[in-house]
């Protein structure tokens, strides 16, 4: 009985019943478009756009313009930055997210030192925060939710196909770029709608272990669409839980336990299948 | 001389028909290195054309730069409008690891016209009778991984095949292949240019594979022969294309090569 009131206890503040559901549709969606991110080996643009949102968050909140807004703008002049940098052969794609977000999240840094008025907002986006959770914000994750369905379910064959064959796809008149595009569209709006409760230093592991975890479950690319996202939500929102019991910061647990999820599927898959095991080369 | 002769038969054969595929004047550069220099090639509906060069010569990047995913420098590459091409790309470049099966793979080729996600019934039984017809058809279900070589080289001409297409492009289709393997293949690909498929292929396998095709390129950055195996197979055309000595034998009616660097090593050149 004391059991179960400790249990429902979170449930009785707004706070917590918001932050719950907008973490629980961004691990979804995170684990959905994970799929596509790890097995393009994409996980460093996913690191690094959210290094480079925290510059654009950092400098809104300084300037006092919309967070959305200011982070938006601020993320997509970063990928345009990033790609025009990566064009130089000699520097690589690699090299040129790393330059171009250090600097962003540099900046940052530098206006939460400066403005220091400022560095409650800063703080909650760096390492996310249930409190600031607000109704709009529930609106925001759900509506690019529900955005990345649609991208994934009407788009499957010709994300499944530039995934797998660039050059071939190419050829069958799939226009590659294009896919391309919408795809990092959706890896940055998922960032920008998230890092308010994940917080930009976890969030590119949100996009990376539970689509990990996945892979080695199955050889089916249909079926990993389905399994990362439930591992996504589950564990965001048993974090979110366990979270308010422990006393602990909700990124943290979310995260931890995904790596947990990861660690014993790791070990089950190994003693199973040594085949799927070689997929681990995908991350 | 060659480049010439190439020319004129090639002028003469175009009066004919209009080629599916030409290239004039082609130019690629990585960096400032040039890949492609100054490449005529025209490729006529029905033709069964093998380009042999070493590694590096540019034969996948002019392959790349037919199908459009290699921007050309300089000069221009023409495909007939509405033409459709099977690519077959060199099997060591493909991820075997992905998580699909055989039967995802063939049915990509679809993408274009259709969204749905779910395999279809009409597309399954398309798929089966596309894997029959290459001697596969119980792999349809299995991950690409559990593929031996031969079976893989043959899911991705499937997946070529799919759609139909006006001419298959095939890049490297032996390697990584056994002897018998390689026969398979060579009497597939007769089979279906029998059937009136035009087939362009690259290949470094001089006497297992290129010495069988009816009209030959030999390929090191530009076009330095192209005929029949009789016409290019020569020791001068080889060692302009190889950069090494190279002897041609006759056996039975088809020239041999024998690559020198390599009889001396065994002890049996001098």
């Amino acid at each position: 009985m004391i059991l179960a009131f400790d249990i429902f206890e979170p449930y009785g503040f707004q706070f917590f019943r918001n932050g719950l559901v907008v973490a629980t549709i961004a691990g979804a969606l995170c684990g959905l478009l994970g799929v596509f991110v790890i097995l393009r080996g994409m996980s460093y643009i996913g690191h690094g756009l959210s290094h480079a949102v925290f510059g654009g968050a950092a400098a809104s909140a300084v300037m006092k313009v919309n967070y959305f807004l200011g982070a938006g703008i601020w993320g997509i002049v970063s990928g345009l930055l990033i790609a025009r940098v990566a064009r130089r052969r000699v520097i690589g794609a690699d090299a040129a997210i790393g330059v171009v977000t250090t600097a962003s999240f540099a900046l940052g840094l530098a206006l939460m030192n400066r403005y220091g008025q400022a560095s409650k907002s800063i703080e909650a986006v760096l390492f996310g925060s249930v409190l600031g959770v607000k109704v709009v914000d529930i609106y925001a994750v759900a509506s690019v939710a529900l955005l990345g369905l649609a991208v994934v379910v009407l788009g499957y064959r010709k994300l499944l196909f530039s995934t797998f064959d660039r050059d071939v796809a190419q050829v069958s008149n799939v226009r590659v770029s294009l896919v391309e595009a919408v795809l990092l569209a959706m890896i940055s709006l998922t960032i920008l709608v998230t890092m308010r409760v994940i917080g930009t230093l976890l969030i590119s592991a949100l996009l990376v272990i539970p689509a990990a975890s996945a892979r080695m479950t199955t050889n089916s690319f249909s079926r990993l669409l389905w399994i990362s996202p439930i591992i996504g939500a589950v564990t965001c929102f048993v974090g979110m839980n366990l979270s308010y019991h422990l006393d602990t910061s909700a990124s943290a647990t979310i995260i931890l336990l995904d790596a947990l999820v990861f660690v014993v599927v790791y070990a089950i898959a190994g003693t199973r299948n040594r085949a799927k095991m070689a997929s681990l080369g995908h991350l | 001389m060659f480049k010439m002769l190439s020319k004129m038969r090639q002028s003469i054969l175009s009066k004919i028909e209009s080629p599916l595929i030409s290239c004039e004047h082609v130019s690629c550069t990585y960096g400032n290195s040039p890949v492609l220099h100054d490449v005529y090639l025209n490729i006529n509906r029905r033709e069964f054309v093998g380009i042999v060069g070493p590694s590096g010569s540019g034969k996948t990047t002019l392959l790349k730069a037919i199908i459009g995913s290699q921007p050309v420098a300089h000069g221009s590459i023409t495909v007939q409008p509405e033409l459709t091409i099977g690519y077959v790309p060199q099997i060591e470049t493909v991820d075997w690891y992905f998580p699909v099966t055989v039967e995802e793979v063939i049915v990509m080729t679809r993408s274009k016209t259709k969204w749905w996600p779910r395999i279809t019934i009409q597309e399954r039984t398309a798929v089966r009778e596309v894997l029959e017809k290459l001697g596969i058809a119980d792999v349809a279900h299995r991950h690409i991984r559990e593929l031996s070589g031969g079976q893989q080289q043959r899911v991705f001409l499937a997946r070529a095949m799919f759609c139909q297409p006006d001419i298959l492009i095939m890049d490297e289709p032996t390697a990584g292949v056994d002897v018998r393997t390689r026969h398979e293949i060579l009497h597939l690909l007769a089979d279906l240019h029998a059937e009136g498929l035009t087939i362009l292929l690259t290949t470094h396998d001089l006497n297992g594979l290129a010495a069988h095709l009816p009209r030959l390129v030999c390929f090191n950055k530009t076009v330095l022969a192209d005929g029949s195996p009789r016409e290019v197979l020569t020791s001068k055309v080889l060692e302009a294309t190889y950069g090494a000595p190279m002897e041609v034998l006759e056996h039975g009616g088809m020239p041999i090569v024998i690559d020198h660097g390599r009889v001396a090593m065994r002890g049996e050149g001098k």
